[in-house]
């Protein structure tokens, strides 16, 4: 009788799939599950966060103000959780009445109860040995009808059951040899499942594509850049649109209204500006997407011939501006670049309507006014064989941590670098293309990133009014830290911000930048928070995980500035309420 | 490498191949196997891509090139996995710590390409320190004692492969010390 009690479970593991999924032995299904439907998409509740930034928009606003300025000296954290990964996390909490849905890096997904923090399932992709995934972060997942999708390191697309985390079914979409990978969340519009890839610094060929939410069937795929003969190629040279970048690192924003969907574009490869002449469309660029084809219906490039790894990753937020008495239904794009971008949704276009600097920026010596192409200083472009020194540094006026803007004060908060700049020398030879070859063109190791001389601080939190054009407020973090934190702003007249060094998770007035709460986390917060309700009891949600793009900055300005800054690494899902 | 594959077709035989790790079967495939003793070494990259490694083709205080194994019995060059990628270079005797030294043939030290952090490749050389410096987070590794961490966020050293030299072709003495790759939970 022991015999057979021992000889099913191992009969079972020998019948197992050799690519089945790690699970965790799971607990009791989901009694009770709320369909994530279009309508509610459209117009999500107040007390839920379904998407990675609140809804379609993009705009990082939650209209629950139970936890206000008045209140918030009172937060206090009510559970946390480690998710048992190091390195980057960046995802949010998404939760959908009372149940929250997280990832982690390497393809882990937590379904959590939102109110205690006690684990539903656990799901973790397995992977193999030598996948390639050299930024690992995971951006978040998506929830439509009963279903939970995410986008993975090796570039396959999953999709899970809400109450149970089984696999239902995964689409490859991409090689992984080959260095493609994803980042980020999926978008989900129309029963389609939009993702992009990642791997610029390995010369992919970057795409949009979209898959079928019930069956993962592809229904449409768009480069980035485009094979010869369709619009833009003749914005290339040779071969070079086959290994040119255009990575999409970040989840695109929906225009219902428009059916269309809004990605940024990262820059063309590799990076020295003669390695690839031309204005390399559409790397550095927003472009606009018909989600039921995927058809570009518009674009806008930032600048072109992009040479100082200035990837537009981020999506510009959707929301109306009222310049010179007419109001529009805007795109406004803090750029990597430094320029704070506003442009117009329109049904076959994205237009030009002013931009200007929120940081210092010395390459740039000129925006045309009617269609906003930049004009470059040539001594700061990156050559083949040549060194040039830019600011803002490669990882400009502000990386992909997102923006946030709040209708109640008309205001958009930007995580922004300033006083940086960096020293990038260009190989004099540059290998060619191999697929999963690092192909960047820059001898990494004559690096130099480094704050401007007499710079009294680095990271910075800035508010600005898109009606006026004008900065409203800026809140510099102490001790010439830096900040790699997304914002949320809240009805409650806040905004939480990590970000930084410290470890510190904080609020401030979203009316005036002062701070107004502050707690120290486990690690660096690079998350993307949430805010949600359950049971009338209003809370706040981030992961803190330091890794990626943070710790090499850190790294970097530790040389340059002779110090030992370390930030210790660990996830741990924090979750706060006001007591 | 005889005695694994041995186990592997056993293990097939009775059926029970779907009980191993994927990555023990993705490794019966020669290109995918790890560097064994034995092997000999490609270089992958440059105007020398695919020639097979001499002793003489390393000069000491010349930069390290980057090579991948290949099964002396039949030619085929373990390309199938990028964690296969190995950095080898030639370094002044008297600079190499006991350890590194008694791996070493002649002053020529391997290690794996694939930094023990992030898993990425594409290290820099530091002629002066002797230094790999990873491009992703900065960690640098003394070649000339083990590869250890001098700085920066990797956990480990970077997997070293004992060396011997026949018929003047630069071999392997043995398998990586320590797993190539990430190690994460």
């Amino acid at each position: 009788m022991k015999t057979i009690k021992w000889f099913i479970p191992m009969l079972a593991a020998v019948l197992m799939p050799l690519n089945a999924p790690a699970q965790s032995k799971l607990p009791a299904p989901l009694p009770e599950y709320t369909p994530v439907t279009d309508a509610r998409l459209l117009k999500p509740e107040a007390h839920n966060w379904l998407q990675i930034r609140g809804g379609y928009d993009g705009i990082g606003y939650s209209a629950l103000d139970k936890i206000n300025t008045g209140n918030v000296k009172r937060l206090v954290p009510v559970w946390s959780y480690s998710t048992g990964q190091l390195e980057g996390h960046q995802a949010p909490p998404i939760v959908n009445n009372g149940v929250m849905f997280i990832s982690t890096p390497r393809n882990q997904v937590l379904a959590l109860n939102a109110k205690t923090g006690a684990q539903i399932w656990r799901y973790q992709r397995d992977f193999a040995d030598d996948v390639n995934h050299p930024h690992p972060t995971n951006r978040g997942v998506a929830l439509y009808n009963d279903k939970v999708y995410l986008a993975t390191m090796d570039a396959f697309v999953v999709c899970l059951d809400a109450r149970t985390g089984k696999l239902v079914w995964e689409t490859k979409l991409a090689e992984n040899k080959a260095n493609y990978y994803f980042t980020l969340a999926p978008l989900i519009a129309k029963g389609k499942v939009m993702v992009g890839s990642s791997g610029g610094e390995y010369g992919i060929r970057g795409f949009i594509a979209a898959v079928d939410a019930e069956t993962g069937k592809e229904a449409w795929r768009t480069y980035t850049i485009p094979a010869p003969g369709e619009p833009g190629s003749e914005t290339w040279q040779g071969d070079q649109w086959k290994s040119g970048g255009g990575s999409v690192w970040v989840t695109g924003n929906y225009d219902p209204k428009l059916g269309l969907a809004y990605f940024g574009t990262g820059n063309p490869g590799p990076w020295p500006a003669d390695a690839h002449p031309g204005d390399n469309l559409y790397t550095t660029s927003v472009i606009a997407l018909d989600v039921e084809t995927g058809k570009i219906r518009g674009h806008h490039q930032y600048h072109w011939n992009d040479n100082w790894d200035w990837d537009e990753v981020s999506t510009p937020l959707l929301f109306d501006v009222k310049r010179n008495g007419r109001t529009f239904p805007a795109l406004v794009h803090p750029g990597r670049n430094g320029y704070l971008w506003l442009l117009e949704r329109k049904q076959d276009s994205v237009g030009f309507v002013d931009a200007k600097p929120f940081v210092k920026q010395e390459v740039f010596t000129a925006i045309d006014p009617k269609t906003g192409r930049p004009t470059y200083d040539d001594s700061k472009r990156l050559l083949v064989g040549k060194t040039t020194t830019f600011c803002p540094s490669h990882w400009g006026g502000k990386d992909w941590p997102p923006a946030a803007y709040n209708p109640k004060t008309n205001l958009i908060y930007i995580p922004a670098h300033e006083n940086l700049c960096v020293t990038l020398a260009g190989e004099a030879k540059i290998a060619p293309y191999a697929p999963g070859k690092r192909y960047v063109g820059t001898d990494a190791s004559k690096t130099r990133l480094f704050p401007r001389e007499g710079a009294k601080y680095i990271g910075e939190v800035q508010a600005w009014d898109m009606n006026t054009g004008k900065k409203a407020w800026s809140y510099p973090y102490p001790d010439m830290d830096i900040n790699w934190g997304p914002l949320l702003t809240t009805a409650g007249g806040l905004v939480f911000a990590g970000g930084s060094q410290d470890r510190k998770f904080r609020a401030l007035d979203a009316r005036n930048g002062k701070l107004l709460w502050e707690f120290v986390t486990n690690s660096g917060v690079t998350a993307m928070p949430s805010s949600y309700m359950v049971d009338g009891v209003q809370y706040i949600a981030v992961q803190s995980g330091w890794g990626v793009d943070a710790q090499k900055m850190t790294g970097r300005l530790n040389d340059s500035m002779n110090r030992k800054v370390t930030v210790p690494q660990g996830g741990v899902v924090w979750v706060f309420a006001v007591k | 490498m005889e005695d694994r594959r041995t186990v592997i077709k056993a293990a097939l035989g009775v059926g029970l191949g779907a009980v191993l790790p994927e990555v023990t079967l993705a490794q019966a495939d020669p290109r995918n196997a790890r560097p064994q003793d034995g092997d000999r070494f490609v270089i992958t990259e440059g105007d020398r891509k695919g020639a097979v490694v001499k002793l003489d083709d390393l000069k000491t205080g010349a930069p390290p090139i980057t090579v991948m194994p290949q099964d002396p019995a039949n030619g085929t060059v373990r390309d199938g996995s990028r964690l296969n990628q190995i950095l080898m270079v030639r370094i002044d005797e008297a600079r190499l710590k006991d350890d590194t030294k008694a791996r070493a043939a002649q002053g020529v030290v391997a290690y794996s390409a694939v930094c023990t952090h992030t898993g990425c490749d594409g290290l820099s050389w530091a002629s002066d320190k002797l230094w790999f410096k990873c491009p992703c987070h900065e960690t640098e590794f003394d070649a000339a004692d083990s590869a250890r961490v001098v700085n920066g966020p990797a956990p480990r050293r970077l997997p070293a492969l004992p060396l011997k030299i026949v018929e003047g072709y630069v071999v392997a003495a043995g398998a990586f010390i320590g797993r190539a790759g990430v190690t994460a939970p």
